[in-house]
């Protein structure tokens, strides 16, 4: 299968073995320089952020590793002070919501703009991409006066409307980029192959479109996730904040103090599961599109 | 057919002999169905808000009597009158720190891109550190970095410096990058990753029986292919990091004219209750993002363009 | 068509205008006098010392059909503000009593937030005056003192009592022990310096210590002069001699503590509450034992503290703001101010507390504090604080940094002030 870039040169002489070989231990040195650059460039925080948890004072103490660790910040998160579990499951509810319906949306209008001909396609994507450029903080005070006319205030809808809102435009972006360089000759060739439609969508498309679509929805999670200034500003109790809010609210025995210690437990309970649960989608559909394998 | 699969640049659906009207119709009115729901979500939410902050930035802010519209009274504040030297002055560090950290940004995520898309054992552990910095709360990613960064932070420890980092304008503002970037290349690696998955083996297998260099395959498969995820990688942070906030507010509070369009924005609107001069700063932010994504946009059009006329 | 489509964009922003703009219940303005009775919601920064359950359980007890929720907002006086700032605006009648900083009461007073209160209910002479002094604006009394906070001088007793010196009560008398810091591998001292709030109460606390105040005439005119000129130049000065080590520029309260209490202080200026937890048995605290306190100090005398600490108010828009009132009456009270402060070790309001035997039992430093308090004045008491705090912190940090001479400071400083205090509404 020829590539239509650089013009067809005479196929080489295999290359001497010696050199063959250590231009493997090089490419293999590399790799694994790169792949411990990457390690530590994310985990070295994160590893400063577990030790800081685990010290009784780690506003005192900032030795570089824990010389008594200590689970009492840990305690504290889930103390009868913080109940930081209702936040928890305010979050995943909001953030599950959000990513739900956000690419459910987003799938539809990201197969309208990237398949579909029709005349305004730039104007709508340009619209779309303009509602994510303006800045969040002018559009606090007019949502606030919305939801409160509602009375939605301290419950989740506002939050998943808002974030599906604020995510919709990236998601529409990364799906429609997808959908455009996907191969849907492929479902046409599976069809003429003899394959039913259902199959052809089940085993041709569904494989090939799962990468954008995973990666979409991590990105809106995430998004959804962290989001604190519409979460703050919509919530009062604990019967809809998010972690996001329950951590800005930690405090310590006075106003000034700060419980850096308590922050970085709740900082550390709340990236764990999310990096487990992504992985494990993660792995389930990134085998599929694997298994399905993409045809030359 | 095979070749249309790997042909750099996006595929399009080559205008082939005039549709029927009907059938252009029926394709826009389907569409028009698929992007409702975007359009009434975004209506409510986005353009509502918008429209009223827009009207907002027309009117003075008399904080204790009544406003009155007063046109672009508020503009011309901000770009020549008394609030010029604040809003230039944010003007010109948030570009800076965008044009920063958006490059250092894919650079890094690039790389961590093609490394992960290696195979190798514990790949998907090296996947599951990468997403780390990204899941981090923000708020909590801030309040971390502020205590990196004190005098007697782990920064200063581990790399023996003395560097007083938010007590001067361009320490803040690396530590603000440092900061920035750390938590936001994962989501650019992510991104690249996606988009590099797509792309089949056979191809560099191709290329190699062709004699391609590394170098080669990387700048005439691999780039062409995941331009478009870049693209929208490099567009949407950029929008972020146009609009950032919470670093610069936690970190600095805006000292040593390290104020950002946004900051500046909360802290009159907010802050000292303008919101009319507060509405106009997030306006004109707004018109400088939509520039600069327009500009983003051409330059990466204009490499398609030059790619396929190449061939 | 992508008409339609453009049409229908503008349909949904016309029906989120609408929405917006109607429905929902009416806003109750506040009327004259206070109003209705039932169930009310107290809003104050979280609060995990236990300072709020006394007195909200001894309520619900006698009154269970005006039982009171308490709503916590984050800890961060900023944050705090943006919340009250967003409901308030909003006229939303969910917050009834509210916990807010002393230096929000003429702002939002004046922008019609507040509901007055009527002084003969509340025994305020039996409060400290500044205190008091907080809750007025305009000859009225919008917020009731709760607990009130002043400045402390922290300083080593172990270092001074082996040379044999006296805690210092003139600022010269404190560089002129600053000799004895370098001795002992310390620095001399700190205070908070950053660019943000505490920087205006360190700089409040060094022009008053000159005999001098910020503004004057009800807010309306920048003071500042002479004493102004002192204050900042000590401040100034201190960063060029070695008086304050030069890290200190970044301080707020907590990066001040930390270093006090690790040992690399002798002298820190902060408020009570590192008290406490510099008498805790930790091994990373250094001073354990060996500090104490002394009311800050003056130039020619005794220094004057700046004003922290929370007054409690009744939202205008509040639907039981009867209620209200009767919850603030009893929060005033001798009994209910001891328990609050006992268990969060926030002074209270109460001026016979400080001589309380239990009370100075448990807070050592409360005879040291009350002088201080005497002394002490408000920060701006002028609806426009928020930008009179920007700028004063912008010519102050530009002094502090050597980036300004500290006269031209004060005057840069003067102009802007009564630039801010005279504008119109």
């Amino acid at each position: 299968m020829a590539v239509d870039t650089a013009p067809t040169r005479p196929v080489e002489a295999p290359a001497r073995p010696a050199s063959r070989f250590t231009g493997f231990l090089r490419e293999r040195g590399l790799l694994l320089l790169g792949i411990a650059f990457i390690i530590v460039y994310c985990l070295a925080p994160f590893y400063w952020m577990i030790v800081s948890s685990l010290k009784a004072n780690p506003l005192l103490d900032q030795s570089l590793f824990p010389t008594s660790p200590t689970m009492t910040n840990y305690k504290e998160v889930f103390s009868s002070d913080n109940n930081f579990q209702y936040a928890l499951r305010n979050s995943v509810i909001i953030a599950g919501t959000t990513t739900i319906l956000a690419l459910f949306i987003g799938v539809f209008s990201a197969y309208a703009l990237a398949r579909l001909q029709f005349r305004a396609k730039k104007v709508v994507l340009g619209a779309v991409l303009a509602t994510a450029m303006f800045p969040l903080i002018a559009l606090l005070t007019p949502l606030f006066q919305l939801f409160s006319r509602l009375g939605w205030i301290d419950t989740y809808p506002p939050m998943i409307i808002s974030n599906i809102s604020f995510t919709l435009p990236l998601a529409i972006y990364v799906l429609t980029s997808f959908f455009s360089e996907m191969p849907w000759e492929l479902e046409m060739a599976a069809k003429v192959d003899g394959a039913t439609p259902g199959q052809a969508f089940r085993k041709v498309i569904v494989p090939l479109a799962a990468p954008g679509v995973f990666t979409a929805a991590i990105i809106v999670f995430i998004a959804a996730w962290n989001e604190f200034l519409i979460a703050f500003t919509m919530t009062q109790t604990l019967a809809a904040e998010p972690v996001t809010v329950a951590i800005a609210k930690f405090t310590g025995a006075s106003e000034f103090e700060q419980p850096f210690g308590t922050i970085m437990a709740a900082g550390v309970l709340v990236t764990i599961p999310l990096v487990i649960v992504v992985l494990i989608f993660q792995r389930r559909i990134v085998s599929g599109l694997t298994a399905g394998g993409v045809k030359g | 057919m095979a070749t249309e699969t790997v042909r750099p640049g996006r595929v399009r659906r080559r205008p082939g002999p005039v549709q029927t009207s009907e059938g252009q119709r029926a394709e826009a009115r389907l569409a028009f169905y698929l992007l409702i729901p975007t359009g009434i979500v975004l209506a409510v939410i986005i353009a509502y808000p918008v429209i009223r902050a827009i009207w907002l930035s027309l009117n003075s802010d008399a904080r204790f009597g009544t406003s009155e519209f007063v046109g672009l009274d508020n503009y011309i504040r901000a770009f020549t009158g008394t609030g010029a030297e604040a809003f230039w002055s944010a003007f010109v560090f948030t570009t800076q720190l965008t044009i920063v950290t958006v490059v250092l940004e894919l650079v890094i995520g690039f790389a961590m891109a093609l490394i992960m898309n290696k195979a190798f054992t514990g790949r998907g552990l090296v996947r599951a550190a990468v997403l780390v910095p990204w899941a981090i709360p923000t708020a909590v990613a801030a309040k971390l970095w502020e205590w990196n960064f004190t005098p007697d932070g782990i920064v200063n420890q581990v790399f023996r410096t003395d560097i007083l980092w938010t007590a001067s304008h361009w320490s803040s503002f690396w530590a603000i990058v440092v900061a920035d970037v750390w938590k936001t290349a994962p989501f650019i690696a992510l991104l690249v990753l996606a988009g590099l998955q797509i792309i089949p083996s056979e191809v560099y297998e191709a290329a190699k029986v062709d004699g391609a260099t590394a170098l080669q395959s990387f700048r005439r498969i691999t780039l062409p292919l995941v331009k478009s995820a870049v693209v929208v990688a490099v567009l949407f942070r950029m929008l972020d990091v146009l609009r950032i906030f919470d670093l610069p507010f936690i970190l600095t509070n805006g000292a040593n004219q390290t104020e950002t369009l946004s900051t500046l924005s909360y802290k009159e609107s907010i802050q000292q209750l303008h919101p009319g001069y507060g509405s106009a700063l997030s306006t004109i932010t707004f018109v400088y993002i939509i520039l600069a994504a327009f500009l983003v946009n051409s330059l990466a059009r204009a490499d398609v363009v030059k790619a396929q006329g190449g061939r | 068509m992508p008409r339609r489509l453009g049409k229908f964009v503008i349909i949904g922003a016309i029906v989120a205008v609408v929405l917006s703009a109607c429905g929902g219940p009416d806003e109750g303005g506040g009327g004259g006098g206070a109003q209705g009775t039932g169930p009310i919601t107290f809003v104050a920064g979280k609060d995990t010392s236990g300072k709020y359950p006394a007195v909200i359980k001894k309520w619900n007890d006698a009154h269970p059909d005006q039982q009171v929720k308490l709503l916590e907002l984050p800890e961060a006086a900023d944050a705090q503000r943006s919340a009250f700032v967003t409901n308030l605006q909003a006229k939303s009648d969910t917050y009834d009593v509210m916990g807010i900083d002393v230096v929000w009461t003429a702002e939002f007073a004046k922008s019609g937030w507040l509901l007055a209160l009527d002084e003969s209910q509340f025994p305020l002479d039996q409060m400290l005056k500044p205190a008091v002094d907080t809750g007025r604006f305009e000859g009225k009394l919008w917020a009731m003192s709760y607990d009130t906070n002043g400045g402390l001088l922290f300083y080593r007793k172990d270092v001074l009592d082996k040379a044999g010196k006296q805690p210092p009560k003139t600022f010269d008398e404190l560089k002129a022990l600053c000799p004895l810091a370098q001795q002992n591998n310390m620095d001399c001292y700190a205070g908070q310096f950053a660019k943000y709030e505490g920087l205006t109460v360190n700089f409040a606390e060094a022009v008053q210590a000159a005999g001098g105040e910020l503004m004057t005439d009800n807010g309306t005119k920048a003071a500042l002069g002479g004493p102004a000129v002192q204050g900042l130049s000590f401040l100034a000065d201190g960063f060029k001699n070695g008086t304050m080590p030069k890290p200190a520029i970044t301080y707020k309260e907590e990066e001040g503590r930390r270093a006090f209490m690790s040992g690399e202080l002798l002298f820190l200026r902060n408020w009570p509450y590192v008290y406490t937890l510099a008498s805790e048995s930790d091994p990373a605290n250094k001073v354990k034992g060996k500090f104490d306190v002394v009311p800050l100090p003056g130039f020619t005398g005794a220094g004057s503290s700046s004003l922290g600490g929370l007054n409690l108010a009744v939202s205008a828009f509040s639907k039981k703001q009867q209620s209200a009132v009767e919850f603030l009456k009893l929060a005033s009270t001798q009994e209910q101010m001891k328990a609050m402060s006992i268990a969060s070790g926030e002074p209270p309001a109460w001026a016979d507390l400080y001589q309380d035997p239990e009370m100075v039992e448990k807070f050592p430093y409360l005879p040291a504090l009350k002088e201080g308090l005497l002394a002490a004045k408000p920060r701006p008491v002028t609806p426009y604080y928020q930008e009179v705090t920007s700028a004063i912190q912008e010519d102050a940090y530009a002094a502090l940094q050597g980036q300004k001479a500290p006269d031209q400071a004060i005057n840069d400083m003067t102009q802007k002030l009564n630039q801010i205090a005279t504008q119109g509404g």
